[in-house]
């Protein structure tokens, strides 16, 4: 028996408070679980495949399927314009920028990440949302508006907006891994690639960012993972519809994300049914959200062990 | 154009496309720092930050941030230091790998589902009403892994010779830890904690179901209350501009409160982590 | 004495034209560089000739690498290098302000010390790289040049059937014989070789002096070592740097029975270094 000695209690003491995460996670899938237990025994995988929600007593249905695609279509959108953008940030800090400018773009970049997203969609209420409507959504609208993505009469608060507003709250993250990717990409490759008479985009494009594909790769997953997660600035801008008419059927329309309904919807539910369903919705944010980070995770450790066997040889 | 002309070409544009993604990004963050400063510096005053909404201020949720600050860091500062501690110093078995793997799991759960975990927890279970402490629990959630993981950062940059010369004067290992390790690391600490902190300050999505709003001052742990990021939220879907006004104002100085954690914590590590 | 201005990248330099020598394949006048504020080579003036291998032997830290990487423009890509005085390739300086790097390293090619296959690529891609990015398509002779070059860096035996395993799949020998190929499927007219062998084996090391003899039939060949039995066996031209400067150069024949100075022989019999 191993003595009850001061190191031992202070030991014993530390991994018991470690445990604590795992609390946490306990607490958090059972409650989410129990909560939603109603609304699914009541409607199977309806509530995940289904388009209504209504909670009108007698008339109860609930379908989760319009904020899993409203989430889908405004993180990829967030990543169709985050990502191109958070590369170039990245190659333009490691690549290109004199010594004196790195530090304080860098920190610039990083302060994108300071600010709270309540205050991304209090900015987007008020200022960003006319610039999109203005420079980007009357035009297009007026001469493109036959194609179905861009129907409809724009007003500002759409998915196109939520997403935009996402690309830039995931360009921290994927410009600070991807810069990270980049500087770790050998000198000795970029040497051979200057050797044999390349351009400096020739070096990057042919071999700095395919050395570094599977690290990049793992920094969009995870912008990919900020931008599902992300609630008030979305639930600011996204425009609130429910049930089937926040379907996504085009960027100029009114939708919904899964953070952005409970966000917006919570306080108002009325009766275990209906308050059920924000759960259920919940416990589906959660399992994408947690299936998204483990894919990343597998994409980063994945880069280490291709760049000590590559390398190493 | 021959070949080598394009290349050129390409190569030129390639420099411009990528310094005009600098910019693109940085313009929004202008572009918020001006509209919060010129839209909420004419809404400041003494009355505005220290009375009750029905008197025209915004101090219930001043106050609001600040008591869910204190009793977050009461709660998530030790916990997640304590973890960290931990991982570091005793953490090379499989149990202390597990820990780890779920704390990086939680620093991705979304805010919201939080926020609706510490309304299950406290609203509805342990304390029975909106409650300030459900969303102390609610963020400690989100504090607790953050911190936990820059503890254990900062406590492995500490050289092991320290920890050596300690054990060699006959220290045992848990005064070692808390007299010579914890010291040693203190500014790394200091910084990660701030930075959390900062996090949560900013945090709305948490606050919505767990403290709900209030237009009063702090009105007991079995009530709603107020915070800055609830308020601003509250201000920007009013209808009235005068009222989205005292919104911008309430964004001024949570962006101050925030933006004053993170430059603090920059000139604090200046030198110390050369990235 | 007649003396012309010459403007480079770094300002002007007088250069006496009676130094430039017509039968050099390259030729160093006036040539300084440093690392920030570290000098690097103090007023190298060296003479290349076409068609024979030329040895730079010094002990470490001498300023060898950095002369033979001022000979195609890749000292200039560290940040803070700074040079001065000029290179000529046949006759022109390479660093003036109408000169474009990239072509100069087209007709400069380079191996480096520790073998850098692109690991991202096939060896077949590897030797093709270089000419892919100057718009030869895949019909077009591709294979044709690869092989030739292949079998020129005497690699196209033992890699044939397996053209399209990855650069790096292969051993240290044979991935610095690909760097070779690599080089060579450029037609360059110089081929610049840091310490080559450095990172090899004996019998690699052997394949690879070689391959040296045989290529400076095609090609002008500048090799830096701090081998000197592999100066001896190899090169035609020797020349000996000492802390950035150039203390001797001379047929190597003469520089090993004869060395002119002190401090080359005291190198040479190993008496430090």
């Amino acid at each position: 028996m191993k003595k009850l000695t001061g190191d031992n209690l202070f030991r014993i003491l530390a991994a018991s408070i470690a445990a604590s995460a795992v609390f946490i996670l306990i607490v958090t899938a059972y409650t989410l679980t129990t909560g939603s237990s109603l609304v699914l025994q009541r409607f199977g995988t309806n509530f995940l495949f289904g388009s209504n929600w209504n909670p009108v007593e007698g008339r109860e249905a609930f379908g989760a399927l319009p904020y899993v695609l409203g989430t889908l279509v405004t993180s990829g959108i967030a990543l169709l314009i985050g990502v191109p953008l958070s590369l170039g940030i990245a190659i333009f800090l490691v690549e290109m920028a004199p010594k004196f400018l790195r530090v304080p773009i860098g920190y610039l970049v990083e302060l994108l990440a300071a600010v709270p997203s309540v205050i991304y969609g209090l900015w987007g209420l008020f200022v960003f949302r006319y610039w999109i409507l203005d420079y980007v959504e009357i035009p297009l609208s007026n001469y493109l508006g036959w194609i179905p993505i861009f129907s409809g009469t724009p007003f500002g608060l759409d998915i196109f907006t939520a997403g935009i507003i996402l690309a830039i709250m995931i360009i921290p993250t994927v410009a600070s891994i991807s810069k990270e990717v980049i500087g770790a990409v050998p000198n000795s490759i970029r040497e051979g690639a200057y050797s044999i008479g390349a351009t400096k985009w020739e070096v990057i494009r042919h071999w700095v960012l395919s050395y570094g594909r599977s690290g990049i790769f793992g920094a969009v997953i995870l912008g990919l993972g900020r931008a599902v997660g992300e609630t008030m600035a979305v639930s600011m801008l996204i425009g609130n519809a429910t049930g089937p008419a926040a379907i996504p059927t085009s960027l100029f329309r009114p939708s919904q994300t899964m953070a952005s309904l409970i966000a917006n919807g919570f306080l108002e539910a009325t009766g275990p049914l209906e308050k059920s369903a924000y759960f259920g919705v919940g416990l589906i944010l959660l399992l994408v959200s947690l299936l998204i980070n483990a894919a990343a995770q597998v994409m980063v450790t994945r880069v280490l062990k291709v760049k000590g066997g590559a390398v190493e040889q | 154009m021959t070949n080598y002309s394009l290349r050129k070409f390409k190569n030129q544009l390639f420099f411009i496309l990528c310094a005009a993604c600098v910019i693109i990004a940085i313009i929004p963050l202008l572009s918020i720092l001006y509209e919060v400063v010129s839209r909420g510096a004419p809404q400041l005053s003494i009355n505005f930050l220290t009375q009750k909404d029905a008197d025209g201020g915004i101090g219930p949720a001043i106050q609001g941030t600040l008591i869910l600050i204190g009793l977050t860091s009461i709660i998530g500062i030790p916990v997640g230091v304590l973890s960290g501690v931990y991982l570091a110093e005793f953490g090379n078995n499989k149990y202390a790998a597990s820990i780890r793997t779920v704390n990086d799991v939680l620093t991705e759960f979304p805010s919201i589902v939080v926020g609706i975990t510490a309304f299950g927890v406290v609203v509805l279970g342990i304390i029975g009403s909106y409650s300030p402490l459900a969303g102390a629990v609610a963020l400690s959630f989100i504090l607790i892994p953050v911190v936990a993981r820059t503890t254990e950062e900062s406590l492995k940059l500490v050289p092991n010779s320290v920890r050596e010369a300690s054990l060699a004067l006959g220290v045992h290992k848990w005064r070692t830890t808390l007299s010579v390790v914890l010291p040693a690391a203190k500014g790394g600490l200091v910084t990660g904690t701030l930075l959390a902190i900062a996090r949560i300050a900013g945090e709305t999505a948490p606050l919505i179901m767990t403290i709900l709003g209030n237009s009063y001052f702090f009105q007991g742990f079995s009530s709603p209350m107020d915070a800055l990021p609830l308020r601003i939220w509250r201000d920007s879907l009013q209808p009235y501009a005068n009222l989205q006004a005292q919104g911008w104002g309430a964004a001024l100085v949570l962006i101050l409160i925030v933006l004053s954690l993170n430059i603090a914590v920059r000139v604090a590590s200046r030198g110390r982590l050369r990235r | 004495m007649t003396t012309l201005r010459m403007s480079n990248k770094n300002g002007e330099t007088a250069v006496n034209l009676e130094q430039v020598r017509p039968e050099a394949k390259m030729q160093s006048i006036a040539l300084n560089a440093w690392f920030g504020s570290k000098q690097a080579l103090k007023d190298i003036n060296l003479t290349v000739k076409a068609n024979a291998v030329t040895a730079i032997i010094g002990p470490s830290g001498c300023g060898k690498s950095t002369f033979i990487r001022c000979l195609n423009r890749m000292h200039e890509l560290v940040p803070n290098a700074r040079m001065s005085g000029q290179v000529l390739l046949d006759g022109k300086n390479i660093y003036s302000k109408e000169t474009d790097s990239v072509q100069i390293r087209r007709r400069v090619g380079m191996v480096f010390q520790k073998p850098n296959p692109f690991p991202t690529m096939s060896i077949y891609d590897n030797v093709a790289a270089g000419l892919k990015l100057t718009g030869t398509k895949k019909g077009q002779n591709l294979d044709e040049i690869v092989k030739k070059s292949l079998q020129q860096a005497t690699l196209w035996d033992e890699v044939k059937d397996d053209l399209k395993k990855p650069g790096t799949g292969i051993s240290g020998g044979q991935q610095q014989r690909l760097c070779i190929a690599r080089a060579i499927a450029l037609q360059p007219e110089v081929i610049l070789m840091d310490e080559p062998c450095s990172a090899l084996d004996p019998i690699a090391t052997a394949k690879i002096e070689e391959l040296i003899v045989q290529l400076k039939n095609d090609y002008t060949v500048v090799i830096v070592t701090h081998n000197m039995q592999q100066a001896a066996r190899v090169s035609d031209f020797t020349a000996f740097m000492y802390l950035g400067q150039l203390v001797e150069f001379d047929d190597t024949t003469s520089m090993f029975e004869n060395p002119k100075s002190e401090l080359t022989e005291k190198y040479i019999t190993g008496k430090f270094g």
